[in-house]
């Protein structure tokens, strides 16, 4: 089947998809577990991160620039660099992820958090909130919508990205892309990048959902 | 007052890093139990900052605070706010908890029991007028009078023996203001709270406070003095600038016909002849008399109405259309002065019983005095 492609065969050979569906449903959750592992990750390492630089303003360009100069390297190149140290694992497509997702969401945190109504803070302090339960039970609650659009942002660019970690036998969906590339066979690019977007839509999708059940407050207008 | 100081500030003073002049310069002020203070003045007089210094919302640079006689640098600042009941203009309501959570705040850091804070929420409910039903909503979903008055249901929850109060009514509409005014000066004749009350609102402060300090730029207290006091007797140009228009106007609302008194005036019987009645009306050049039958006031009557009548019995009364009582202000009697005919208001009982008569002189004696 594999050079059938060039010589006049249908367009998206189905019966290739038929043949691997076992695969392309391991590809599929593979994708979707690297990207909420690196989601995950990269929220646990942005959190400290952006408090800290919410309450210290000088922290925030170091950290920012840091996560700036990690975001930049070409992903590509990062994998490359990364594989004499860590191997062909799965270890070593996490870390180039995570690293793309600290910039958004340290970003977006501080952006959400400074974003808190200053007037609610003061009324708050004012009834004796300690630093630490306004911290956790008024400014996170607050900035969580807003958090969560990070966390969108985050997950969609994360999902568009582990395709590419296929390089190193790690990625997902971007499997069927590298293979139809490599082979001149379209219809593995297809189901690998249709399936990508298609991840992509619906965890986007989720995430809305999960944000109202955890801000339903949001919803009602948040007038002040 | 002695020990029935309940905060004290003495020579406060408040340097901002950012400012070389001090926002308060060597400030002292003392609120006795149960007693409001209003600090008024325009805005940049350290009123705002004064005020939260005393919840250690800003720490002072100088001078001592102290609350129930305790020197509030001696205390942790989160147990200290707890304690102390705080309202600000923009209420800072939680946004993402709902009215019953808002209400309960303080409660619920402190720890007591769900039950008890459902209880409590409930009581302040009723007390602040807030439907039963507006009690799961959040504040989003609120108009800015309800959440005003859950602001002040918020501050109340523990009950703190201490208010501070930020402009707590500013933030609605002159109609809602003058509402929550007269309904917290309910609550707080029944609770007796020490209360330092922020406004920059002259006539706010004239409403509320049983003493007004009149702050200058830099935290200078111009008179400290009560609402009274301060509009008979300014103690200087500032404070009669800021006082405003209608000083004696805003004076007369503060006292009340039994402050000063009433004036004897024509006065028939029923048994009176219609020639005696005559004469009492003469006599007093008002054109008419009141008629009062065993001390319950009936009406009046004029000339014309003892022309086909042998006796005042015979007559029968017109009604007035105002009278005034011991308890209305001297700017209500001065309104009904100025629109009746003949510049008189008739003082009675609240019974009906008859008590005298009030007149322009009488009241323009009392503005100058």
């Amino acid at each position: 089947m594999t050079l059938a492609q060039a010589s006049g065969q249908p367009f998206i050979d189905w019966s290739w998809i038929a043949d691997h569906s076992d695969d392309i449903y391991v590809r599929s959750i593979e994708h979707l577990q690297l990207t909420g592992a690196a989601v995950v990750i990269g929220l646990a390492i942005s959190l400290p991160l952006a408090v800290y630089s919410y309450r210290h303003q000088w922290f925030y360009s170091p950290v920012t620039w840091v996560a700036g100069v990690l975001y930049t390297i070409p992903s590509l190149a990062l994998f490359a660099f990364l594989l004499p140290y860590t191997g062909l694992r799965a270890r070593t497509a996490l870390i180039g992820l995570v690293s793309y997702t600290l910039l958004i969401l340290i970003r977006n945190i501080v952006a959400a958090l400074e974003g808190v109504p200053t007037d609610v803070l003061e009324a708050a302090r004012g009834m004796g909130y300690s630093r630490r339960q306004l911290l956790w039970r008024v400014e996170v609650p607050l900035a969580l919508p807003v958090i969560m659009a990070g966390v969108r942002l985050a997950t969609v660019t994360t999902i568009g990205l582990v395709t590419v970690a296929a390089l190193i036998g790690r990625g997902g969906l971007g499997t069927f892309i590298l293979l139809g590339m490599n082979r001149f066979f379209i219809t593995a690019t297809l189901v690998g990048s249709v399936l990508s977007v298609f991840l992509a839509v619906i965890a986007d999708a989720l995430l809305v959902r999960l944000e109202r059940r955890v801000a339903p407050w949001s919803d009602r207008g948040l007038a002040t | 007052m002695g020990n029935d100081v309940m905060i004290s500030l003495e020579g406060v003073t408040k340097v901002f890093a950012s400012s070389a002049t001090p926002a308060v310069k060597d400030l002292s002020i003392d609120v006795a139990r149960g007693e409001t203070v209003v600090l008024v003045g325009p805005s940049g007089c350290g009123k705002t900052t004064t005020m939260k210094m005393v919840n250690r919302l800003v720490e002072p640079t100088a001078g001592t605070i102290t609350v129930d006689g305790t020197d509030v640098m001696q205390q942790d600042p989160v147990e200290l706010r707890r304690g102390i009941g705080y309202v600000i203009q923009s209420i800072g309501l939680l946004p993402h908890r709902d009215v019953r959570r808002n209400i309960g705040t303080v409660p619920y850091l402190v720890g007591w029991d769900a039950k008890k804070i459902d209880d409590r929420v409930g009581e302040l409910a009723a007390m602040l007028e807030l439907d039963e039903d507006l009690l799961g909503r959040y504040p989003g979903e609120l108009s800015g009078g309800q959440r005003q008055r859950v602001g002040v249901a918020r501050a109340l929850a523990a009950d703190p023996p201490v208010m501070l109060m930020d402009e707590p009514f500013g933030a609605v509409d002159p109609i809602v203001r003058e509402r929550l005014q007269d309904q917290f000066l309910d609550i707080q004749a029944r609770l007796k709270k020490t209360i330092l009350f922020v406004t920059h609102d002259m006539d706010e402060a004239i409403k509320m406070a049983d003493r007004i300090a009149i702050l200058n730029k830099g935290g200078v207290i111009e008179q400290f003095a009560p609402p009274e006091e301060i509009l008979r007797s300014p103690a200087n140009d500032f404070v009669r600038r800021f006082v405003g228009a209608e000083r004696g106007l805003k004076r007369l609302g503060l006292l009340s016909v039994a402050d000063i008194g009433v004036e004897e005036g024509p006065v028939v019987g029923p048994g009176d002849a219609r020639q005696d009645a005559r004469r009492v009306i003469e006599e007093w050049g008002f054109g008419w008399t009141s008629v009062v039958d065993d001390g319950e006031l009936q009406g009046w009557i004029d000339a014309s109405d003892l022309e086909s009548v042998g006796s005042v019995g015979e007559a029968s009364p017109k009604p007035f259309s105002a009278y005034v009582t011991f308890n209305s202000s001297l700017r209500q009697a001065l309104d009904s002065i100025v629109t009746s005919r003949t510049q008189v208001a008739v003082v009675a009982h609240h019974d009906q019983r008859y008590a005298g008569i009030l007149t322009l002189e009488r009241i323009s004696k009392e503005i100058t005095a």
